[in-house]
């Protein structure tokens, strides 16, 4: 469904991505898991559109996607749920999930993904009118994942979502992540929380300072010493 | 009776500096830059209305539409010249850009038609004498009062129930959270231009009909005073722009009504310095810290 095929991104001078190469197939969970700054959000971003890479490509459905504007990006299937939530504060959270559905315009298909997103997350139901900055963290975390679902997308790019979320938070978010799987969405998981994203996913990638040095099945790589040394908190 | 009636020439004065301050509040709410061109867009709107009377001989509401169509593509322009390929330059690169575009847009109009001001025909709108409880209103400061709040309701509608008001929202909010949701800030933002810019037109046309006199350089004490009423109000926050021009406006009018028409002007500006001594987040506006 999508391949990154190598790709070199950088701020400025500084390169973000080392040659990143990465597939994703329909229906998966993936992760990436690595340390604060080894390039995660980097990479959905440049998925995004929002950063195009210097080299290399991306490859969605068959076709490149580098480069092109946020904008084409999603309207093809590709909604990012990005670090910190970044959800409209000054807007309600019904608000909130219209600008999910920007570029849609089959009123009746987007009234049906109100209800889902309202089923998915009642809490959002029944705060629908209230400021979206009044929301609780893990309720914004909802909110940030419901606009993104209400793009209809095929992809799900979610940049750690357990973030600062208590730990039974953390449980419900990654039990939704799954039913939204389960009912065909395909997800790239991005996380530092590498036990619970092993937990969830069906094959991961280990990232490190802009270059991927792991990659296999979940359950690999939760027996892999190595990723349980550095990520898993083992001995 | 003195007082009241100066409270309604301040309310009409405010409703143009409060149309002009729409334009530079929504500006700044998205890309975070005084457009000081903003009061010669205005200036625009007014010579643009003046031809339209007396050229076309179109009436007041044609006049006012055809200026505020011509002063919307004029913003667009600008934005896409002069602004645009500044969009990730220092915030003072973009500053002095916009200064220069003022001055351009002014010595430009002396250019093409001279420096010499010239006279709106007082006969546009039916102007009777209205007493009502010992105070003279006009029946022109009505109609323009009433244009103004029709157009400010107007920009509460676009803003809060069509798509374009949202996604200017949502830009002015977090940009790149709103490309993730597909919206084209380029796109976004030249709106934004556009409808600010109709708001400086409409404000034109309107101060030459009660002001009568119009000049290529009538835009720079309008465009700083409107300048203040935004930040009186909180410099990004729409309603804060209405009520800072009112405000603005009635002050004012008091200060001249007490007798020292002279201090207008100081007074304007001393309200600047004090909000942005003792409130400088404006009335309206929250603390809020720069985001790094």
């Amino acid at each position: 469904m999508l391949k990154v095929d190598s790709i070199d991104v950088f701020y400025g001078n500084i390169q973000a991505l080392k040659g990143v190469s990465l597939e994703i197939n329909e229906g998966e969970i993936v992760t990436f898991i690595g340390a604060n700054g080894a390039g995660k959000s980097t990479l959905l971003k440049t998925i995004s559109g929002l950063l195009k890479p210097k080299n290399g490509d991306i490859l969605y459905e068959g076709q490149s996607i580098a480069g092109k504007a946020a904008q084409m990006i999603v309207k093809q299937g590709i909604s990012h749920v990005p670090e910190g939530r970044r959800i409209f504060a000054n807007m309600t959270v019904e608000e909130n999930l219209e600008l999910g559905a920007f570029l849609r315009k089959d009123k009746n298909e987007i009234q049906k993904d109100f209800e889902k997103v309202y089923h998915l997350f009642p809490r959002l139901h029944e705060r629908r009118k209230q400021l979206a900055g009044t929301l609780s963290g893990g309720e914004q975390q909802m909110l940030a994942i419901g606009r993104a679902l209400m793009a209809r997308p095929r992809l799900l790019l979610l940049d750690e979502p357990s973030m600062g979320l208590a730990p039974l938070l953390v449980k419900t978010i990654f039990r939704i992540i799954e039913e939204i799987n389960s009912s065909g969405t395909t997800i790239l998981l991005v996380e530092q929380n590498a036990n619970m994203a092993l937990s969830v996913a069906d094959r991961a990638y280990v990232i490190e300072s802009g270059r991927v040095v792991l990659s296999g099945s979940a359950e690999e790589l939760n027996a892999s010493e190595q990723v349980k040394m550095a990520y898993l908190g083992g001995h | 009776m003195e007082l009241i009636q100066q409270l309604v020439n301040g309310i009409s004065l405010g409703s143009i500096y409060a149309l002009i301050a729409l334009g530079y509040t929504m500006v700044y709410g998205i890309v975070r830059l005084i457009n000081f061109a903003h009061g010669d867009v205005f200036m625009v709107g007014a010579f643009v209305g003046f031809y339209a009377i007396t050229g076309l001989h179109l009436g007041f509401f044609p006049a006012l539409l055809l200026a505020m169509v011509v002063c919307a593509l004029l913003g667009v322009f600008i934005e896409r010249i002069a602004y645009k390929p500044l969009r990730n330059a220092t915030r003072i690169a973009v500053l002095i850009t916009a200064i220069g575009v003022s001055l351009l847009i002014e010595y430009g109009m002396i250019y093409a038609r001279g420096a010499q001001p010239v006279a709106y025909p007082g006969t546009i709108l039916p102007d009777k004498k209205i007493e009502l409880f010992g105070v003279t209103i006009s029946s022109q400061s009505i109609l323009i009062l009433c244009t103004s709040i029709v157009l400010m309701i107007l920009l509460q509608l676009i803003v809060h129930k069509t798509k374009i008001g949202k996604a200017m929202r949502a830009v002015s909010y977090d940009a790149e959270a709103a490309r993730l949701m597909g919206i084209n800030v380029d796109n976004t933002i030249s709106a934004t231009f556009a409808i600010g810019s109709a708001l400086a037109g409409a404000a034109g046309v309107i101060f030459g009909i009660y002001y009568i006199k119009i000049e290529p350089l009538m835009g720079i004490i309008p465009g700083l005073k409107a300048f203040v009423a935004a930040v009186l109000g909180g410099i990004g926050i729409i309603p804060g722009a209405m009520v800072g021009g009112l405000v603005l406006g009635v002050i004012e009018s008091l200060v001249s009504g007490l007798g020292y028409s002279l201090w207008r002007d100081g007074v304007a500006f001393i309200v600047l310095i004090l909000i942005l001594i003792f409130r400088p987040s404006g009335l309206f506006g929250k603390n809020v810290k720069e985001k790094v």
